[in-house]
């Protein structure tokens, strides 16, 4: 298992507009721009970036055995055909962002959805570089999935939680509805292809 | 012995258990506490291991064992806890510490749980530790500072046993939630904690900064519990970066710095308590001195008095200001948190939080009002109130060590004050009176302040806890006034030590242009020794005072600070000199559109000048949010400038209001909204109120996280005849149906709009919704068709 910590100092602009729903192509206007480069400064001076992961085998029964649970679930079984491993991994950018989004929400909901926007952005971003380093460490698959995704229930959860520490090691905690707080976090697995060792 | 003799000592705890008990092949899955009832030979044998390699103190296999995890059984696991750990130190002199971890949620405002909720768990672990037979509680792994203070007023009110502390520092110097390690050691002092400090997350030699800056600044021992360096995979096993020798050599010199109590976190061993324990044999402790500082905290920084002296901002209080009066009788927060943050950004260092009008329950409103704050500001508070169950509940919930105003010399209010900051951990400002009144010379207020100090002593508040207000009194009344003030803060600052504040204004009173007399005796005070003020951070003359006397006394580093803040009032004079209508000359229409807010808010009272205030709004303000709105069906205009132009419309409507007796002229249709139950993702169901408001709905919103049944009672409280109901995740949307069949049962003919980020017309459909609205203008338009049915 392994914590590790990052940095960034700037967001990916796009990826916020998007989720702003600007659709390709469209600029935002003078006074949306400078609003979002005063919303980034606020994000990065208040995010934390941490994350942390480990490796489990894969065995195929009659479930599907993840090393740290089971599953029916044929979408994950289908992202992890061909992988005798997996990496499973919890990221996230920090309490000081759902701050941000707290105090924004009470004062001005514009600001509010931008921060929101620019939290997602970064913590994408993050899960990226995180990504990025378990791709350099094992030879795993360059898509990642996510508890929700598809028939992969959201509850598995609470089995990432329980095995990598997620709350002792990175803070991020799991409420019985399954939220994670902070909120700008994310747990993937990424498959690890059994032909090739690195 | 107990847990108070051995801190005379150094004293060495234990080593990791759920490392432990790994190794000895606890599978993944199964709680670690389970094994208190299921294995306890194997936890015994673990703690022995540990009494043998050297803890004089064990923690108890307790961690996560609390009421969200096991529910009724959890008196039962702690128990069984606290009898292994006490039959494997039967005998050895080792002391038994309940282990209190984290409940593993957040508490609001970043999570769902209250304060008063997670109080309520801790207790039942706590009690149940107590009562099997605990020497001590450890609380310990905390992220978050608040929780830290639920549990340990949990401690403090279910049992007598000593309490230690520990917090999770990052390598950035401050807790997940971003406490820095003066404000903890401010917060855990103030709270009454045996000892205090840091665990997890870091290895020891990494600890030492944060070490370092709580020895500085603590007046109690002080705990180090590192992990073994960072968890790391080697052929499928976990190992830790740091070995025991280095740990341990790492751990004594931590101790020769000043720490007192250590031990080992994550991926520690008996191994590294055996070292720990030769390496910190030969070791004399040192001393634990009394820090003599006077501080107060929020949940993120502590502010130290005695240093450059403080401004404690004055708005938040309703005695003479109509606007604030309206908003608390009308629950407008929104008022008050701009007020909050518009006094930071004038430079306050604390804020007094007041909400005194005799028709409100303080007891409720002002630790609402103080959560709130808390919510948008990360200044420490002044708690305003002379109503004791307010004050009480006040401190209770303020994330922090506040500063509580007041108490004075009679001694009925010393009887019901004192012991309040006693149990929360406050400081306190005195104000040198008492039964007999004010007395009009210096030495009268200075023997007040002397009998103050000697109470206080008796129920244990130190006397840099107190911090003494000599009184301003009307200088127009008596000429005296002003001196009686200085010279007894004069002597009690310097010949008594503590540190002492004044609410300056009122010596001005009943004189015109009171900021001259204001601004010059805050000099005087100053001079004098004054620590805080308390005033109004928006006054030119008293800023400009105080910006000169930091330049003066040198407490401004080449005079930078007085160089800002003085050359930006120049510019900013010339800028209020020009026209507004000579740089653009955007009209109120065009201003709402581009979103500028305080544009906004001009235009329309330029406009008001010459045009009628329903005029305004119907030919300006409402022509711009329908161009905007159709913009923004269009996809030629996205969603944030869609809110910018609803908040500057709504800045124009606010400067209208403020002319024009009859409010706007709103819509009959009221609606209510809500973040369903079990979900606290507000921001959709925000901004859909915003844009109900800006076209003259009446909104009642309930907030997130809202019980179906709130809703209906809601719904028959005011008529709405809509309900927007909210849910961003699938396992809320079954919270929405319940909603929805409970709003069917009991408020017939009530339409329900179902929207957030899992809706589609399909499931809003499924779970009986009347209409699902994709966005906040589909729902203004869905509100318009049903204001024409009315």
């Amino acid at each position: 298992m392994k914590v590790i910590y990052g940095g960034a100092d700037r967001i990916d602009r796009d990826e916020a507009l998007r989720y702003l729903g600007y659709m390709r192509g469209t600029a935002p206007s003078d006074e949306v721009e400078a609003e979002l480069a005063a919303c980034e400064g606020e994000v990065l001076s208040s995010c934390r970036l941490a994350a942390v992961y480990a490796h489990f085998s894969v065995t195929r029964g009659e479930r599907l055995d993840m090393g740290f649970a089971s599953t029916d679930s044929r979408d994950i079984e289908k992202y992890l055909s061909g992988c005798g491993g997996l990496v499973l991994f919890a990221a996230t950018a920090g309490a000081g962002i759902d701050r941000l989004i707290a105090k924004y929400a009470r004062l001005s909901p514009s600001r509010a959805a931008i921060v929101q926007a620019l939290g997602s952005a970064l913590a994408e971003q993050w899960c990226n570089q995180v990504h990025a380093r378990i791709r350099g460490e094992y030879a795993a698959l360059s898509a990642r999935f996510s508890p929700g995704y598809g028939d992969f229930p959201l509850a598995i959860q609470r089995d990432v939680f329980a095995a990598l520490h997620v709350t002792k090691n990175i803070g991020v905690t799991l409420s019985e509805e399954l939220f994670m707080t902070p909120s700008k976090s994310v747990t993937a697995i990424v498959g690890i292809k059994d032909d090739v060792q690195r | 012995m107990t847990f108070k003799d051995k801190l005379n000592s150094i004293v060495v705890l234990d080593g990791a258990m759920g490392t432990m008990l790994q190794k000895a092949g606890l599978p993944l899955g199964t709680l670690p506490e389970e094994w208190n009832v299921t294995r306890p030979e194997v936890v015994e044998d673990i703690h022995a291991r540990y009494i043998a390699a050297g803890a004089d103190v064990i923690y108890a296999n307790t961690f996560g064992a609390n009421a969200l995890k096991f529910g009724d059984r959890t008196r039962e696991v702690v128990r069984a806890g606290i009898v292994c750990a006490v039959r494997a130190a039967a005998s050895s002199g080792a002391l038994v510490a309940l282990d209190v971890g984290s409940l593993g949620v957040m508490l609001a405002p970043l999570g769902s749980m209250t304060f008063e909720e997670a109080v309520e768990i801790f207790k039942i672990t706590i009690s149940a530790g107590a009562e099997a037979g605990a020497d001590l509680i450890a609380i310990e792994t905390m992220n978050d500072i608040y929780e830290m203070k639920a549990a340990i007023i949990a401690a403090k009110e279910s049992c007598s046993l000593p309490v230690l502390a520990t917090l999770v520092f990052g390598e950035d110097g401050k807790t997940m939630t971003g406490t820095s390690p003066e404000a903890a050691v401010a917060v855990l002092e103030g709270l009454g904690v045996d000892a205090l400090g840091v665990n997890c997350s870091l290895a020891p030699a990494q600890m030492t900064e944060v070490v370092g800056r709580m020895l500085a600044v603590s007046s109690t021992p002080v705990v180090v519990k590192p992990n073994a360096g960072l968890p790391a995979e080697s052929e499928g096993e976990t190992v830790y970066s740091v070995g025991a020798e280095q740990f341990a050599s790492d751990i004594s010199a931590l101790v020769r710095s000043g720490v007192r109590v250590v031990g080992g976190c994550c991926g520690t061993s008996p191994e590294y308590i055996s070292a720990i324990r030769r390496a910190v044999s030969g070791l004399q402790p040192l001393p634990v001195t009394e820090k003599d500082i006077t501080a107060v905290a929020s949940y993120t920084h502590a502010c130290a008095f005695g240093g450059a002296p403080l401004i404690i901002g004055e708005r938040i209080n309703p005695t003479g200001k109509k606007k604030l009066k309206e908003a608390l009788r009308s629950g407008d927060t929104a008022y008050i948190l701009g007020e909050a943050v518009a006094q930071e950004e004038r430079g306050a260092h604390i804020l007094d939080v007041n909400v005194g009008l005799p028709e409100l329950d303080e007891s409720r409103v002002l630790p609402s009002v103080i959560c709130e704050i808390q919510a948008v500001t990360d200044l420490p508070l002044q708690i305003d109130t002379s109503d004791i169950p307010a004050m009480e509940r006040a401190m209770r919930v303020y994330n922090g060590k506040p500063l509580v105003n007041s108490v004075n010399g009679k001694r009925e209010v010393m009887e019901a004050v004192f012991p309040l900051v006693k149990k929360y951990g406050g400081a306190v400002i005195a104000l040198t009176l008492d039964e007999d009144g004010i007395p009009p010379t210096a030495e009268g207020r200075v023997a007040i302040a002397r009998n103050i100090l000697k109470v206080a002593a008796r129920h244990g508040i130190k006397k840099r806890d107190i911090v003494f207000d000599t009184l301003a009194m009307a200088v127009s009344a008596d000429g005296g006034a002003a001196l009686a003030a200085l010279d007894s803060l004069s002597y009690i600052r310097h010949t008594l030590g503590c540190n002492t504040s004044l609410g300056v204004s009122n010596i001005s009173f009943g004189l015109p242009n009171r900021d001259f007399i204001n601004s010059t005796f805050f000099a005087m005070a100053l001079a004098r020794g004054l620590s805080a003020a308390i005033l109004n951070p928006a006054s030119q003359e008293m800023i400009k005072t105080y910006k000169s006397f930091l330049a003066l006394t040198g407490a401004d580093e080449k005079c930078i600070g007085y160089i800002n803040y003085a050359s930006a009032l120049t510019s900013s004079y010339t800028l209020s000199g020009g026209s507004l209508a000579a740089e653009g000359g955007e009209d109120l229409r065009a201003c709402i559109v581009r979103g500028l807010k305080a544009k906004a808010a001009q235009r329309a009272a330029e406009l008001l000048a010459t045009v009628a205030p329903l005029d305004v709004i119907n030919s300006h303000i409402i022509p711009a949010l329908d161009e905007v709105g159709e913009k923004f069906e269009k996809k030629t205009l996205f969603l944030p400038q869609l809110l910018m132009s609803a908040e500057a419309a709504g800045s124009a409507f606010y400067a209208i209001k403020s002319r024009f007796a009859g409010g706007a002229p709103a819509k009959k249709l009221k609606v209510v909204v809500a973040t369903v139950r079990g979900d606290i993702h507000d921001i959709g169901k925000n901004i859909v109120k915003t844009l109900l408001e800006n076209y003259g709905f009446t909104v009642y919103d309930l907030g997130r996280d809202v019980p179906p049944e709130a809703v209906v009672d809601e719904i028959k409280r005011t008529g709405a005849k809509v309900c927007g109901l909210s849910a961003l995740m699938t396992t809320t949307v079954r919270s929405m149906q319940q909603t929805i069949e409970l709003i069917r049962a009991q408020c017939p003919g009530v339409k329900v709009v179902a929207g957030g980020a899992v809706m589609n017309a399909e499931y809003a459909a499924a779970i009986g919704a009347d209409i699902y609205c994709r966005d906040a203008m589909a729902t203004v338009r869905y509100c318009e068709e049903t204001e024409k049915n009315i």
